[in-house]
């Protein structure tokens, strides 16, 4: 697509064609053009192929896990009951989501007007990875059909899980409400818009509530396990504000990612006000995630302090901790500051990209590998691997579809 | 940021109180004191010293609770010998609710075996985490689950630390917890032992009202001198267990997790969820003020702006 931009192709931003005729939702969904012109784009694009040979594999794999059960996809362990669906698909995506509360806390509550040209980003990044977070838990719950339960049919509200699902499920809707202000302008209806901006402020301090909690929650799940999760990786006090601080740098880092990539690979749809922003932007983030990364490094040392673990930082579990805080903490958050004081966009996106390696690593390390230390490693069976790989591609999949149609990385022009 | 008029930023606090409406419902905070379990609740105390590990238990369990017929018969013993995964003895599964694991001890003259099963805490993890409260401790001191509104989420075998819950993983359609449940709807109900208990040969199990078997423990403790380990294990880790184990090796050295401390496992969430409701009513008013105050600036510089 960068191609077809450079030889003179521009792709839909405004409800009229040049001769005055409406677009039709088709068209614009081909991005203004012709079918044959699209396909064929589409495959000369060799992600897609890559892609594809995913699908293959993993689709059939993906559907058998439902028709043979989780005992035909996994190990079916009962010493670890969780794995990779949620290890990587609930505990690591959701933190790499917080940049939706991160930017709507910025540009609607803080005021920072700088920033609005990534706050659709910002806040796409967010929906999405909460919503294919729940597209891996209903891939690993036994009976997905029984979603609804915990909120109609059988309570348990003294329960962690059931703030989970509360939060993550009102926080989706608040999310789709926050973008409808990108679909509407897409689609040409103006009512929805002025609604939405109407009430932005309850729906930024509502994400803000529900985000410290589910993100605490998701940390607060771990509280259950002073047995079986490694005392450093375990925290009866700060678990929670562990993992709410992290998804700060995490948010922001992976909106950092993620814009870059967009920078790279669909320049084609970013309109200039983005491109010429987002070095500025960049930096800014980078100081918010600096801030986060320090207050993370401090308190994550005082748990230490707090239940007296000094000793088992000299075990071998202790060195994987301390490389987990050095490569995924204390880089990044060097990098970020030489970042910022150098005015050096591309070391921040560097520095950006080891904070999201970073948090991966916790999340993983708590879920999984510092999780039954007294027993033994599971490493997954290579049908739940391929299960993972399959949907985060369809998350990928997703997540490209829209970038390329709505108005998230470029303003739409002439509101009608 | 859009200017906010008085009128739109009501709205606005309307909808975050009605965010917050819905989900407070959520986040029942329960900080109530330490529950030390039904008065009359009963328990089994087993003397380890007495197992012979003739797997009769195993054998009873099977037929009392309908479990499909084991892969080796429960007169084979070179289950003992069995390695699962990563070198661990074996365990329980959705096909066997108890089993019993053999022991070499260096410098005891016989092997010690060791019963394996649900503890039955006196306020289970298992309970307390789960979202759909499909758990129930029962006045009689049972852990039962009502499988019908189970979801699947299998918390419970996580925050299980005696990694008691299975889960019927092969089955794709209705797949549930299995434990042992103390033969609550076939006998406890009705004031008898568990299946298993009664069908031991050695008497290794005694059953009876917790606290009275708390007090034989340490009598039989005290009328053996040196026999004994000075520990009934289940008397206060976490919590309690109705089930109660005496020994006369160390616990560590058959299986026991001996880290475990007295605190019930919902004591560790507690920090969490007594900061919930405080976050639920602190962080409207908060944010609101943190946004009216960053927007004051530009509301005096626009006031001093018309006045000049």
């Amino acid at each position: 697509m960068n191609k077809l931009k450079a030889r003179g192709f521009s792709p839909v931003v405004t409800h009229r064609k040049e001769d005055g005729s409406r677009w039709t939702v088709k068209e614009k969904l081909m991005l203004g053009l012709t079918p044959k012109e699209y396909w064929a784009t589409q495959f000369k694009n060799p992600f897609n192929w890559i892609i594809a040979v995913i699908y293959a594999v993993g689709l059939p794999v993906l559907v058998g896990r439902f028709i043979f059960g989780l005992g035909w996809a996994t190990h079916s362990s009962y010493d670890y009951p969780w794995g990779l669906f949620l290890g990587w698909g609930l505990f690591v995506m959701v933190p790499l989501s917080a940049s939706g509360f991160m930017m709507g806390t910025t540009v609607e509550l803080f005021g920072r007007k700088d920033f609005k040209s990534l706050e659709r980003l910002g806040l796409l990044n967010g929906l999405l990875g909460y919503l294919f977070a729940v597209v891996f838990l209903q891939v690993d719950l036994g009976q997905p059909w029984r979603l609804v339960y915990p909120m109609f049919v059988s309570l348990g509200p003294a329960a962690v899980l059931f703030l989970v699902a509360w939060h993550v499920a009102t926080y989706l809707s608040v999310q789709v409400a926050e973008l409808v202000p990108a679909f509407s302008e897409w689609m040409g209806l103006k009512k929805p818009k002025k609604f939405i901006k109407s009430i932005v402020l309850g729906l930024t301090i509502s994400g803000i509530i529900l985000s410290t909690l589910h993100q605490g929650a998701l940390g607060g799940l771990f509280t259950y396990t002073p047995g079986k999760l490694h005392p450093l990786w375990f925290s009866s006090a700060f678990q929670w504000l562990h993992f709410f601080c992290s998804s700060i740098f995490g948010g922001l880092s992976m909106l950092i990612v993620v814009s870059t990539l967009t920078k790279w690979f669909m320049k084609w749809r970013c309109d200039d006000k983005f491109l010429k922003n987002l070095d500025y932007c960049t930096l800014g983030l980078a100081k918010g995630c600096s801030l986060a990364l320090i207050t993370y490094l401090v308190i994550k040392i005082i748990a230490v302090a707090h239940d007296n673990e000094w000793g088992y930082l000299f075990s071998g579990w202790g060195q994987w901790y301390l490389f987990e805080l050095t490569a995924g903490v204390v880089a990044p958050m060097v990098l970020y500051a030489l970042a910022i004081r150098n005015q050096n966009a591309s070391l921040a996106r560097f520095a950006a990209l080891l904070a999201v390696l970073g948090i991966a690593l916790n999340r993983m390390n708590t879920a999984l590998w510092a999780f039954n230390w007294k027993l033994y490693q599971e490493i997954p069976h290579w049908r739940e691997v391929m299960i993972a790989i399959t949907v985060y591609t369809t998350y990928i999949v997703v997540y490209r579809f829209v970038l390329a149609r709505m108005p998230i990385v470029y303003s739409w022009k002439g509101d009608e | 940021m859009k200017k906010i008029n008085r009128r739109s930023f009501l709205k606005g606090g309307v909808a975050g109180t009605a965010a917050v409406a819905t989900t407070g419902l959520s986040s029942k905070a329960s900080a109530a004191g330490d529950f030390g379990g039904y008065p009359d609740s009963m328990g089994v105390l087993v003397d380890l010293t007495k197992c012979v590990g003739c797997r009769t238990c195993e054998a009873a369990c099977n037929k009392e609770q309908g479990l499909p017929a084991p892969d080796l018969p429960f007169d084979d013993f070179s289950v003992f010998d069995m390695k699962g995964h990563g070198g661990q003895k074996r365990r329980t599964s959705e096909k066997e609710y108890t089993l019993v694991n053999r022991y070499d001890i260096p410098g005891r003259d016989k092997p010690i075996f060791r019963k394996f099963q649900c503890n039955h805490c006196q306020e289970p993890a298992c309970l307390t985490s789960c979202f759909v409260n499909a758990y129930t401790k029962t006045k009689e001191g049972a852990v039962i689950y009502d499988e019908s509104v189970c979801v699947g989420c299998r918390t419970c075998m996580v925050a299980c630390p005696f990694y008691v819950p299975t889960y019927t993983y092969s089955s794709a359609i209705n797949p549930v917890v299995k434990k042992c449940i103390m033969c609550y709807d076939t006998r406890l109900k009705f004031g008898r032992p568990p299946a298993c208990v009664e069908a031991c040969p050695q008497e290794v199990m005694t059953f009876g009202k917790r606290k009275d078997l708390i007090n034989l423990g340490r009598e039989k403790i005290k009328r053996n001198p040196g026999k004994y380990i000075d520990h009934i294990y289940g008397e206060k880790e976490v919590g309690g267990t109705s089930w109660m184990y005496m020994s006369d090796v160390s616990f560590d050295q058959v299986g026991f997790d001996t880290h475990l401390g007295n605190q019930p496992i919902i004591s560790y969430v507690k920090d969490f969820l007594a900061m919930v409701p405080m976050v639920l009513t602190i962080w409207p008013a908060l944010f609101t003020g943190f946004h009216l105050l960053s927007n004051r600036k530009k509301a005096n510089e626009e006031k001093e702006n018309s006045k000049s």
